[in-house]
């Protein structure tokens, strides 16, 4: 229903560059997820598609046409806010019916659809309270009223989750996500600092950082392929292992040998003018199990253990690593601080990343028959 | 000159010394009365507990005194005042009252007083509101906010002294000195004698008032619009509504608050508006007052207390249900009950 296309979209504040040309194509009924840390210039990504900010540089389209210059209330979009906004001098009913009765609705067509909202987000029995007189849970079921109501093309959510204790979040997320099976037409884009947010609720997650795209992709994607360090110390928790490593053959596989001084066959390409090059190996926490055979990854005294119960997570130092590996290791196994543990890991949960921490061609063949 | 800066050094040491004193005494001596120390256990605890009960009075003591004395005391003495004759001798009930009702000059003080009413009020407000707003847009808002600020610094005396020349009347021919009359005349009009035309020269009289504190109205106002979340705003303009709207049905419900502080903080004035009646007309050409009138009939012509209480009286009534609902509004807004 609703393609959403930026082209080197660039927000500047007189000298003060927060977008440096965004280009993302958004397709109807997906719900995309931009993430990143503070300050990456997410929420302005937002607020420009919503028309809050103006463009400065590049095009948004949206359905097809040009909206730099069209007012928000005209773009076809709705907005969730992070503080819900929500008119605290107006019932419930007339918070959601606003729009509406701004847009001189009849009556009956307003009433029909303010209460099939109510009933929707299960809001019928507070359709006459203020605002004051809700809980921030249903605050922000009104905020995601007001915005049903509109019909909107295109739903924005500005951390609709930040203000809420953390079993609510959890509860309001799955509401989202059935509010969009429901709404299968409607393009959703979400804001969240949350990983966890953008890994259960997006199609697409688009991972910002100082006003750039560093990678967009399915959450599984991020997680299994990052395309650089950042990405892919940014999905995951506890982030991903990285140590100096340096690469001993070129080619497919790729041989690199890190600090702890074995040498490891990881399963991507590389170039041949890259042998002897000082690279970045990671491995994510998760992904490391304890040792069986003869063969081992690393080899380290176990420094710290945290016991979650399901899983622990054992902080080990290796070699002359200053940073400790993590590892997620079942609840069960038996480790012990102070002893000296070897780790392995699947040759296809290997990454290797150049010096400029953008990731090398996988080629995921390769990675099996290894 | 020294002597006078010693005198005030000297006083403010007197007047804070004294205070100081005060405080320190009472509550050394409420020590020694009821010692909580060297006594048994029991006895201490007693004392404690009288220390506590008597201890608040020895503070807010003096404060209640001052109010006494200078706040109740007066109001109950032109109570009875009020049903004296003009000597505050002979009982005369309710005659000064009668009398009132009865007289051309009160009724077109209190008609005026009611037009004053009706103009001042909602003409600061509202200005202050349409300035607070505008000057937030502008560069040189902090500017113009403090220009129109300044004037609430102005005796309402030296205010009329300034408005006495804007409104000054020269006769036909004469240069016009008056900036009104010069404008008037520039434009090919005739020079009017502004304040001593009957019914409008009370508006004239308002504009001093309303020059006055449309800077209070500004600077409360302009605070409230700054503590209205952007966020609602925003969801507004998502929501279609345009500037109009969201001006009227989004910002200022949500001040709707101190809208109605200030203007009744303007009404009590405005219902004792008297240095400026005094000062431009003194209540000549039918632009009286009560206050002015209260003032002429107790202190000029030999002076009659018995109408002049008569007069104040009337104004308190009037001002005392604005003010209670004024202080309940206020104290609701700075989230107490």
């Amino acid at each position: 229903m609703a393609d959403l296309t930026l082209t080197s979209v660039k927000k500047a504040y007189g000298n003060l560059n927060i977008l440096h040309g965004i280009d993302l194509d958004i397709k109807s009924g997906e719900f995309i997820v931009f993430v990143g840390p503070s300050g990456c210039g997410k929420s302005t990504l937002l607020r420009t598609i919503a028309g809050l900010e103006e463009i400065t540089g590049g095009t948004l389209e949206i359905a097809g046409e040009k909206v730099n210059d069209v007012p928000p209330s005209k773009r076809g979009i709705a907005m969730v806010f992070q503080s819900y906004a929500l008119y605290p001098h107006m019932t419930v009913y007339d918070n959601m019916a606003f729009s509406m009765r701004i847009g001189r609705e009849n009556k009956t067509e307003i009433d029909r659809r303010v209460r099939q909202a109510a009933e929707i987000l299960q809001l019928t029995k507070y359709l006459e309270r203020l605002p004051k007189a809700l809980s921030g849970g249903q605050r922000q079921r009104v905020a995601i009223g007001r915005a049903i109501v509109r019909n909107p093309k295109v739903f924005l959510f500005d951390e609709p989750l930040s203000n809420l204790d953390a079993a609510l979040r959890v509860a309001t997320r799955i509401e989202i996500a059935k509010l969009k099976e429901s709404m299968p037409e409607t393009t959703m884009i979400y804001v969240t600092h949350d990983q966890v947010e953008a890994m259960t609720l997006a199609n697409r997650i688009v991972v910002l950082k100082d006003g750039r795209i560093e990678q967009v992709g399915s959450p599984m994607e991020l997680y299994r392929h990052p395309g650089n360090l950042f990405v892919a110390q940014f999905i995951g928790s506890p982030a991903m292992n990285i140590l100096p490593a340096t690469i001993e053959k070129t080619g497919q596989p790729t041989i690199v040998s890190h600090v702890g001084g074995h040498n490891v066959s990881v399963p991507v390409a590389t170039p041949a003018d890259a042998a002897g090059t000082k690279v970045s190996f990671g491995v994510r926490p998760e992904d490391l199990n304890i040792a069986t055979g003869k063969d081992f990854l690393f080899e380290g005294v176990v420094d710290y253990i945290e016991q979650l119960g399901e899983v622990q997570m054992a902080y080990i130092q290796v070699g002359r690593v200053t940073e400790p590996l993590v590892a997620k290791l079942p609840g069960n196994a038996e480790i012990q601080r102070g002893g000296v543990l070897r780790l392995t890991a699947d040759p296809g949960d290997l990454h290797i990343f150049d010096a400029d921490g953008r990731s090398f061609a996988r080629d995921r063949l390769a990675a099996k028959a290894a | 000159m020294t002597a006078q800066i010693l005198s005030a050094v000297f006083t403010i040491i007197i007047g804070v010394g004294g205070c100081v004193v005060y405080f320190w005494t009472a509550n050394r001596l409420l020590d020694v009365i009821f010692p909580s120390r060297g006594v048994s256990g029991a006895a201490a605890i007693d004392n404690l507990r009288r220390q506590g009960y008597i201890r608040p009075w020895l503070f807010v003591g003096p404060a209640m005194l001052i109010l006494a004395v200078y706040l109740i005391y007066p109001v109950v003495a032109t109570l009875i005042l009020s049903v004296h004759d003009r000597t505050g001798q002979n009982f005369v009930g309710m005659a000064n009252y009668s009398w009132a009702f009865g007289d051309r000059e009160f009724l077109q003080a209190i008609f005026n007083n009611i037009l004053w009413l009706a103009v001042v009020p909602a003409a600061c407000t509202f200005l202050g509101l349409i300035i607070a707003v505008l000057t937030d847009k502008i560069w040189w808002g902090n500017i113009a906010k403090s220009l129109v600020f300044a004037p609430l610094a102005i005796s309402f005396v030296g205010a009329s002294v300034i408005w006495k020349f804007v409104y000054e009347y020269r006769g036909e021919g004469q240069a016009q000195i008056g900036i009104l009359n010069a404008i008037v005349q520039y434009f090919g009009g005739n020079p009017q004698v502004w304040i001593s035309t009957p019914f409008w020269n009370n508006f004239f009289l308002m504009v001093i008032l309303i020059w006055i504190q449309t800077g209070f109205a500004m600077v409360i106002l302009s605070s409230a619009l700054r503590g209205i979340p952007d966020e609602t705003i925003e969801a507004a303009t998502i929501d279609g509504a345009s500037g109009f709207q969201i001006f009227w049905k989004i910002m200022i419900p949500q001040i709707w608050g101190t809208i109605a502080v200030v203007w009744t903080t303007i009404t009590i004035l405005v219902l004792k508006v008297f240095d400026i009646v005094l000062t431009m007309t003194n209540g000549q050409w039918n632009s009286n007052t009560l206050a002015n009138l209260m003032f002429d009939w107790m202190f000029r012509g030999g002076g009659d207390f018995g109408r002049g209480a008569a007069i104040a009286v009337i104004i308190m009534l009037a001002v005392v249900p604005i003010m209670i609902w004024n202080i309940r509004q206020a104290n609701r807004e700075g989230g107490g009950h």
